[in-house]
């Protein structure tokens, strides 16, 4: 099963990169655009995701300054990055 | 003598000035994170650098190097241990010290020499030190800017866990109460961002830095 795990910083958690994208998009004409935050997005496989939240908590997330979800997608679900050999 | 361990990652690159630190007060062993063995150390120091290229998060997956059992064994049965920089980021993510060290207000690498005040010398790296006292040091990083929570912080700071503050407007990195060191309860774990082993010598501008290895030393030779 495929699974994404999105990680972003814990809202109060200062959160510089976010903070310097949008002080970026201005000065390319994009007016108007706030509360920009730059998380991570972790693909998987797996044949346990009943485990994924441990494996969050363990290692993908330090849940002291960031949160994330879980996306589950069935396997008959088509997968959205081309090129790997497994599925092939 | 005092025989300190350092810890070598893939990626650390400051292993030689703390294992050359240490060698100005006691013996120095690089000890190599897939080794399940200590050599019987008397302290531990782990030692910054970009341990596993700071992939994920810094420090998040050295912490799971077959050493670092080992170093959390030793320190659970009081053994001293010292996080420097990329070491105190992967004794925080170990769970070993309180909070987290994000990446600098300003996004930059910062390299420049800081003063530190001692806020506790009752830690197994700060015996040797008085409390209030001034440490030149340099510090040098990308994400050296400490958090916890403010509850965290709050049990933190009256736990007494707080080891070393930035001297007033010297934080560098936007760390949270100027904290640039903490200490874990039973004073035997401390990590700092900033780097003592690279102040050991007047030529280089301070030899503040030893006054560390001097605690755990003294505390090693009491044992």
């Amino acid at each position: 099963m495929l699974a994404r795990v999105l990680i972003r910083p814990k809202a109060g958690v200062v959160d510089p990169q976010g903070k310097a994208v949008e002080r970026a998009l201005p000065t390319l004409g994009f007016e108007g655009v706030e509360g920009v935050h730059v998380g991570r997005l972790v693909e998987l496989r797996t044949d346990d995701p009943d485990r994924l939240p441990e494996l969050c908590e363990k290692l993908l997330a330090n849940p002291l300054i960031e949160d994330y979800e879980i996306e589950l997608e069935g396997e008959e679900a088509p997968l959205s990055h081309g090129g790997d050999e497994e599925e092939a | 003598m005092t025989r300190f361990g350092v810890i070598r990652f893939p990626g650390s690159c400051d292993e030689t000035d703390a294992a050359a630190a240490c060698e100005r007060i006691g013996e120095a062993e690089l000890l190599w994170h897939g080794d399940r063995d200590l050599k019987g150390v008397d302290a531990v120091v782990v030692p910054g650098g970009f341990s596993y290229g700071d992939y994920l998060r810094a420090g998040a997956i050295a912490r799971f190097a077959p050493v670092m059992e080992e170093v959390a064994a030793f320190a659970a049965d009081g053994g001293p241990v010292l996080g420097i920089c990329n070491g105190f980021q992967v004794l925080c993510e170990a769970g070993m010290l309180p909070g987290a060290l994000l990446p600098n207000e300003s996004l930059k690498f910062l390299c420049r020499q800081v003063d530190l005040i001692v806020e506790d010398d009752s830690s197994s790296w700060t015996a040797a030190c008085e409390r209030g006292e001034r440490l030149s040091i340099p510090v040098k990083n990308t994400s050296g800017r400490y958090f916890a929570p403010d509850g965290e912080l709050d049990r933190i700071e009256a736990a007494g866990q707080v080891a070393f503050r930035y001297a007033p407007g010297q934080n560098p990195n936007g760390s949270l109460r100027d904290v640039a060191g903490v200490r874990n309860e039973a004073g035997n774990v401390v990590g700092l961002m900033p780097h003592p082993e690279h102040a050991v010598d007047e030529l280089t501008g301070s030899a503040d830095g030893l006054r560390l290895f001097e605690s755990a030393a003294r505390l090693a030779t009491a044992a």
